[in-house]
């Protein structure tokens, strides 16, 4: 369903995703691990036609997705990890914005949105403009909205981040059901080890812009000989921390040294 | 066609929806016409040109759109900022129809908004000469909303962020606004002031509400139609070129 060989991006001289292979399969669920920039948010960007990867092939259901994007954006459904909601419009007009962007038939569309904003308890909210809503509220809207209409695929990027437990346990078990009676492929990254190891049939992790291991979670935990997926991961990567914020001033030292004739 | 309807009643629900935003833009429009209108008015007499407030109406009337319709336009900038851009851009919607939809968005709050003005005009004391051209009125005022909506939505899918934005305010829709003839006739200009503004698109613009409200015409309206329409024509294809290539 999703074929990636040797995918590259640079951004200037810097190599965020580094020739990364993988395929999903039909049907599965896959899980893309990795500590804070490492390249998930990237590769998930180039599968979905928002980023054009330097080099490597990218295929969807069959279809290049440089040459036919409008063809794979008709498969795949996405909840992004930034924020994607529009502030002025309501929560409903969210909705049918959505759908009426997916051409689903409007008896679909309406009993589809009442029954996803009542799973995710904003019915009662939903003709107030989604920038009175909380941060947990807006995140709960923009997976209900990645919900509404059923696609092939569904990129999922860290879609439990900022989530109350129930949210999420609901969310799972949602996909889950998606994916069991509809067939539909779900690509998912998340930090949370034992999300990852309840719903994902098989992951990659990532680190620096490199897969260094694929397979189950079980083959995972053998490989590192560790008893837990974190353990494993925390193998696999090593433990030192990586926020986003030391990769921006990186950025900006580097963008300094640029400014004083430093070309480096 | 459904997503360009729904996009299109996406700029209506937000324009309605900002109230404050939408009286503080009259602010504008009415310091031009009072401040001009009537302190320019004695000179302008004086001139021999008749009355300076009956003049600049018009022009206070494209400026407005002008301003409103760049600005939604630009909006493409805000829907970066808050990532709702991204929701659009992975849609299964050919490009040239979300283009199509928040430009025609655009173009039609900025006619309401030069129809406010047009209302605050007259309550000032303008009046229109040929009431039986008002329609064409609102013709024209369409014509110079679509191109500026177009013009915005082409410059907003180039800028990646707001510093860009002043510099496009200041060295582009100024001098847009400034060289067009709304505050001063375009007759008997040194030749090199009136060359650069018969490159103006605003010029026709105006000219063509100035001949449909005043039924005073410097280039004539069947060239101010041709120009519109051609400009916005052009304008739309590079937008949609430059659109399709935006990158999130
Ligand atoms: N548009 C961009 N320009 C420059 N660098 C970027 C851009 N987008 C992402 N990066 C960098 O690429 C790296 C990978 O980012 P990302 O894919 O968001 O990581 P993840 O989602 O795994 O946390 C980070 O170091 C980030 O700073
Ligand atoms: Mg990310």
């Amino acid at each position: 369903m999703i074929e990636v060989q040797n995918l590259t991006k640079k951004f200037g001289d810097f190599t965020a995703v580094d020739a990364i292979s993988f395929d999903v399969a039909g049907g599965e669920i896959f899980a893309f691990l990795g500590p804070n920039g490492a390249g998930k948010t990237t590769t998930i960007k180039m599968l979905t036609t928002l980023l054009t990867p330097t080099s490597g092939t990218l295929r969807i259901d069959g279809l290049d997705v440089s040459r036919n994007p409008n063809e794979v954006r008709k498969r795949f459904g996405i909840v992004f990890q930034d924020p994607s909601l529009d502030g002025d419009l309501t929560a409903w007009e969210n909705m049918e914005l959505h759908g009426i962007f997916y051409h689903m038939p409007r008896k679909l569309r309406i009993e589809r949105t009442e029954q996803l904003l009542k799973l995710f308890e904003l019915w009662e909210r939903r003709k107030e403009q989604v920038k009175l809503f909380s941060g947990g509220m807006k995140r709960r809207l923009e997976i209900a909205r990645g919900l509404l209409h059923t696609p092939k695929i569904l990129f999922l990027d860290e879609p439990t981040l900022g989530l109350d437990p129930q949210t999420r346990n609901q969310l799972w078990i949602h996909v889950k059901h998606l994916n069991q009676t509809e067939g539909v492929t779900v690509f998912l990254t998340t930090h949370y080890m034992d999300e990852a190891d309840r719903v994902a049939q098989r992951i990659a992790v990532i680190d620096h812009g490199k897969i260094v291991a694929q397979g189950s979670p079980n083959e995972l935990k053998r490989q590192t000989e560790t008893e837990s997926l974190e353990e494993a991961f925390l193998a696999l990567t090593g433990s030192t921390i990586r926020d986003e914020s030391a990769n921006v001033s990186a950025d900006q030292m580097r963008a300094m040294a640029r400014m004083w004739g430093n070309r480096r | 066609m459904k997503v360009i309807y729904i996009l299109w009643l996406r700029e209506l629900r937000r324009y309605s929806r900002s109230r404050a935003q939408l009286i503080a833009s009259l602010g504008q429009p009415l310091m031009y016409l009072l401040a001009l209108g009537f302190g320019l008015g004695p000179v302008f007499q004086k001139a021999g040109q008749g009355s300076y407030l009956q003049f600049v109406a018009p022009g206070v009337i494209a400026m407005t759109i002008l301003f409103s319709s760049v600005f939604s336009g630009i909006g493409l900038l805000w829907d970066r900022q808050f990532g709702f851009l991204k929701e659009t851009l992975v849609a299964p919607v050919p490009r040239i129809q979300v283009m199509l939809g928040r430009t025609l968005g655009a173009a039609t709050v900025a006619v309401l908004q030069g129809c406010l003005v047009t209302i605050v005009c007259f309550i000032a004391g303008f009046r229109f000469t040929h009431l039986a051209l008002s329609p064409l009125a609102l013709v024209f005022m369409l014509l110079i909303a679509c191109l500026f909506a177009a013009l915005g939505t082409a410059i907003g899918s180039m800028l990646q962020n707001m510093q860009g934005f002043q510099l496009i305010m200041n060295f582009l829709v100024m001098p847009i606004f400034f060289l067009s003839g709304a505050l001063f006739p375009l007759n008997g200009l040194p030749k090199v002031l009136g060359f650069i503004t018969s490159l103006d698109p605003l010029a026709y613009g105006v000219d063509g509400l100035r001949s449909a409200l005043l039924a005073r015409a410097h280039f004539g309206m069947a060239i101010d139609v041709a120009v519109l329409v051609g400009v916005t024509i052009v304008l739309l294809i590079i937008g949609s070129r430059l659109f399709a290539r935006i990158q999130a």
